[in-house]
């Protein structure tokens, strides 16, 4: 493999692909957002396949080399161990933390060296990990995407994220996404408090009803009734400011709707994609930050504009932070909320990265990152392992660095991805169901894709292709309380836990616990052994993203765009034992920066656990 | 660019979403009113050129009247390895034809001349100015002139050899402000030409100067000795760089070990830059332009040096107020 080569394919830095020699794997279509620094991509490719494109735009430097493109998911199961033995060297340029650890994974089965890479804004990193000889990726723990517990979306937001998660998880799907789904939302209205037979479902309009005056009634039914409802329980409110219900009528007192409101009375649209409620009320700067007022101007208004202009839409709809009047929608109804509960507005601008949990990002960086990730590369193609680094860049220098590089760690012994250290589950197992251990611990922790579980030799499940017989077994298993599983798991049960694909294996001790606190292990379980972190005193100002995808109301999963997590320093042994550069003295833990990814956030610490730094956005 | 003035249009806030999220929609105007001059179009230039073309600035004016060989295009991503496309032309044009592909809001375009025949006037039309490829009399003189203008005008130099590359950051009179916490702090730089810096004694900087430093200089002596274009030594010229290491190590009083002759050699031997190395300098450099412009950030005082060999990415300051 010639070296001019693979420097030029890495040159184009793309954040999202695997690269392989020959190969790139992205899922992803190219977006607008994309074009101010992925470079390959040009205007008229919005839409198309980003790895074909990409392919496409590098052939055109470099004529003779053979690339493969895949349009695809990296988590396919054709992506598995015999398919990455083919290669001398994965590079990740992913955004997310689970196909990270897929591939971690994948890569440690197959033994090939990967390299990692990561940037957010002026912050990035690349990794280097190699099988038996340094850290693997997840031998440092990564903070767990933040889950908010259901009470604080839907009584008690303190933070304006929980408002963003309530406007869209809650609000959001109730009125225009699948009406089957649970919904933590009170739709009953005062009217029918009384009756306990006719439950009258508040969100659901009847065929004749005025839109107008719909909206309004949602409104009112959310951001008035339901606080008063809310109030009515002492309890909550006594060590905590009590929130105001709104009703649109002290609001908008000077706008009465006029009946039957003339639905062309607004500005026109030249397609459904350019339908928005801040074009017809003539509002133009996304940086603005609305009064109430006007927030809820914007959410009648925007709410009409789904029912009048993108009816079909409405009942199948999922938030996408794309859609502006999605976006718009969200954004006011979060602020009316948030003006309820004495929490500062945004705008919608902001509201977007929050809701959509947009990960900003420039072009410069990249460039640094991909440079230093073909560096790297080189280096584990010509087998230079005492050359291996890990190298971090800085927005402010630390002992005049910008760019500072790390020897690589040995392996973490109690890494229970690599090191295979079993771990502990606490849980009450004469209530759970193997279902929640399966999702909630299985897929959402372990990060396995198509897991097996066994109780010693007994298979108590298995996701994927299974046969026709045991469908029906895995299915009554899963609704089955843990204790009352055909081969009962009880204290001191040790599970195994497997994902083929990964080939992976870990094994969990089970501790039978009884009670667990609503607010602190809102999921009745407590994992122990995987990470050893403590979560940090949050952040004030500074607003937590949301991943997007809710199933339940259970716990709602959020990601960090910027929240700061304390890793408590272990002893590690380097790689070598050959100190550092002069003027490097040997390298205490205590003086490193600790780095810590939660997607494709980067968050340092310096030195003692007094020095975190924080980050504002501008 | 913007239309009436002040506000982004809602093109550029679609296009410049992500970046806007990092420094601000306020950055993101003034980037689009800057105008950019840049010299000597090789791989690290090509690179920069592409990171502020894609963070939108007004204009990009490129000089480089080479004429495009196959060398060129080995480390200058924007060269089409096409002879048939690339044969005959300059490397500015070339260079010119591929940026404005990349924002077609950015007006890029070609002036030709050799850096030395512009005069102060030439050099007022720009806000920011990045000399490479360059001999040593050409630097000082293109920093001179743009120190003669009243605004400011920031100057850069970038250079490039082997896998080591060095930035050069002159801002002369800089006052910017930033938040730290609450707080709005008023931060106040004053910067050396180069000239100045480089009139530093080496015996004066501090002990652990990046060694780079000091090799860049004897190279850059070197070829000004020899009447040589920047960048023009080979290995043949190696006895001749190390005995000129002497003599200033001699005149300068500093131990020959801060100059490491195998840092000198691999500088003589392969003049030609390394893609990685490029795109971390040209990264860099982007930032720190962006930096300037926009008013936002600490820029770098007042050079940076990366050697792939270490992986580190240091920043010197040599300047006088160094105790």
């Amino acid at each position: 493999m010639r070296k001019m080569e693979i420097t030029d394919l890495l040159n184009s830095h793309i954040p999202k692909y695997i690269s392989l020699p020959n190969v790139q794997i992205d899922m992803d279509t190219i977006e607008v957002s994309n074009l101010n620094r992925q470079f390959l991509f040009r205007q008229s490719h919005v839409g198309q396949s980003k790895a074909k494109v990409a392919r496409d735009a590098v052939l055109k430097f470099r004529p003779h080399i053979n690339i493969k493109p895949y349009h695809a998911n990296v988590k396919d199961p054709e992506f598995n161990v015999d398919f990455f033995k083919q290669f001398n060297v994965v590079l990740n340029g992913l955004d997310n933390l689970d196909a990270r650890r897929h591939v971690n994974r994948l890569c440690l089965a197959a033994d090939v060296p990967l390299v990692e890479s990561g940037t957010t804004g002026f912050l990035g990193q690349v990794t280097v990990h190699v099988k038996g000889k340094t850290e693997c990726y997840e031998c440092q723990p990564k903070p767990a995407p933040k889950t908010y517990p259901v009470c604080t979306i839907t009584s008690t937001p303190s933070k304006f994220v929980h408002c963003i998660v309530w406007a869209k998880d809650l609000l959001f799907a109730k009125l225009f996404g699948d009406k089957n789904q649970d919904n933590d939302l009170n739709v009953r209205s005062s009217d029918a408090a009384s009756s306990s037979e006719n439950v009258e479902d508040v969100f659901v309009r009847r065929n004749d009803e005025d839109i107008e005056q719909y909206g309004r009634k949602i409104f009112d039914h959310v951001f008035g009734y339901n606080i008063e409802l809310a109030l009515s329980n002492e309890e909550t409110w006594k060590n905590r400011n009590r929130p105001k219900p709104i009703y649109s009528k002290d609001i908008l007192s000077d706008e009465l709707a006029q009946p039957n409101g003339n639905v062309d009375k607004k500005c026109a649209f030249d397609d459904e994609f350019s339908v928005s409620a801040m074009a017809s009320l003539g509002m133009k700067n996304p940086q603005d930050i609305w009064s109430l007022k006007e927030n809820s101007r914007i959410f009648l208004e925007a709410l009409r504009l789904f029912f009048t202009h993108r009816g079909k839409d409405v009942g199948n709809l999922t938030f996408d932070k794309d859609d502006q009047l999605a976006v718009e929608f969200v954004t006011a109804a979060a602020n009316i909320r948030a003006a309820s509960f004495g929490i500062p507005p945004y705008s919608l601008f902001e509201a977007k990265g929050i809701a959509g949990n947009i990960v900003h990002a420039v072009a410069t960086t990249n460039a640094v990152i991909a440079g230093l990730i073909v560096i790297e590369t080189i280096k584990v193609l010509q087998n230079d392992i005492k050359s291996y680094r890990m190298t971090y860049c800085l927005e402010h220098p630390s002992r005049k660095m910008l760019l500072m590089p790390v020897e690589p760690f040995e392996p973490n012994k109690s890494c229970y991805v690599c090191s295979e250290t079993p771990l502990s589950l606490e849980i009450n197992t004469k209530r759970a169901k193997l279902k929640d251990f399966v999702e909630k611990i299985v897929k959402a922790k372990l990060g396995m894709n198509l897991p097996l579980i066994m109780n010693s030799s007994n298979l108590l499940y298995e996701a994927g292709d299974v046969e026709d017989d045991m469908v029906a077994i895995y299915s009554a298993n899963l609704e089955k309380v843990l204790a009352e599983l055909p081969s009962p798991v009880t204290g001191g049960t040790m599970l195994t836990v497997e994902d083929m694909q990964q080939e992976f294996v870990c094994n969990v001790n089970i501790k039978h616990r009884e009670e667990f606190d609503e607010e602190k292990e809102p999921d009745s379980m407590v994992l122990s052994g995987w990470t050893q972190h403590v979560s940090a005193p949050e952040n004030k100002d500074k607003p937590a993203a949301n991943n997007g995808a809710s199933t339940s109301g259970a716990s709602v999963p959020a990601a960090e765009s910027d929240e700061i997590s304390i890793v408590s320093p272990t002893k590690k042994r380097k790689l070598t034992d050959v100190p550092n550069a002069p003027g490097n003295e040997t390298r205490n833990h205590q003086d490193e920066l600790q780095v810590i990814d939660d997607e494709d956030d980067l968050v340092m610490l310096e030195g003692n656990m007094e020095g975190f730094k924080k980050r504002k956005l501008s | 660019m913007d239309g009436d003035g002040e506000e982004l249009t809602a093109q550029e806030t679609a296009l410049y979403d992500r970046q806007i999220r990092v420094w601000g929609a306020d950055a993101q105007r003034r980037l689009s009113k800057a105008h950019v001059l840049v010299y000597g179009m090789k791989g690290t230039i090509a690179e920069f050129c592409k990171n502020i073309v894609l963070a939108g600035v007004g204009s990009l004016t490129l000089i480089d009247d080479r004429i495009a060989s196959e060398e060129a295009f080995s480390s200058n991503f924007l060269i089409p390895p096409d002879e048939n496309v690339y044969g005959g032309k300059t490397l500015a044009q070339l260079c010119c034809d591929s940026l404005k592909d990349f924002n077609p809001m950015v007006r890029v375009s070609v002036q030709k001349g050799d850096l030395s025949s512009f005069d102060v006037e030439f050099f007022n039309n720009f806000d920011v100015v990045v000399v490479s490829s360059c001999s040593l009399p050409a630097k000082k003189l293109a920093n001179e002139k743009c120190r003669k203008i009243s605004k400011r005008v920031a100057f850069y130099t970038v250079d490039c050899r082997d896998s080591c590359g060095e930035i050069f950051v002159d801002l002369q009179d800089y006052k910017y402000s930033k938040k730290k916490l609450e707080e709005t702090i008023e931060c106040h730089l004053r910067y050396p030409s180069f000239e100045e810096a480089l009139s530093v004694p080496w015996k004066e900087l501090p002990r652990k100067t990046s060694k780079l430093y000091f090799a860049m200089r004897v190279i850059e002596k070197f070829e000004e000795a020899e009447g040589r274009s920047a960048g023009e030594v080979s290995v043949a010229d190696l006895p001749g760089v190390l005995k000129l290491k002497k003599e200033l190590c001699a005149e300068q009083s500093l131990n020959e070990s801060h100059v490491p002759d195998t840092l000198l050699e691999r500088l003589v031997t392969s003049t030609l830059e390394f893609p990685p190395v490029c795109a971390i300098i040209g990264g860099i450099l982007g930032q720190e332009v962006i930096k300037a412009i926009s008013g936002k950030g600490d820029p770098l005082k007042n050079f940076f040096f990366f050697d792939a060999f270490d992986g580190k990415g240091i920043i010197e300051n040599i300047s006088n107020s160094n105790a």
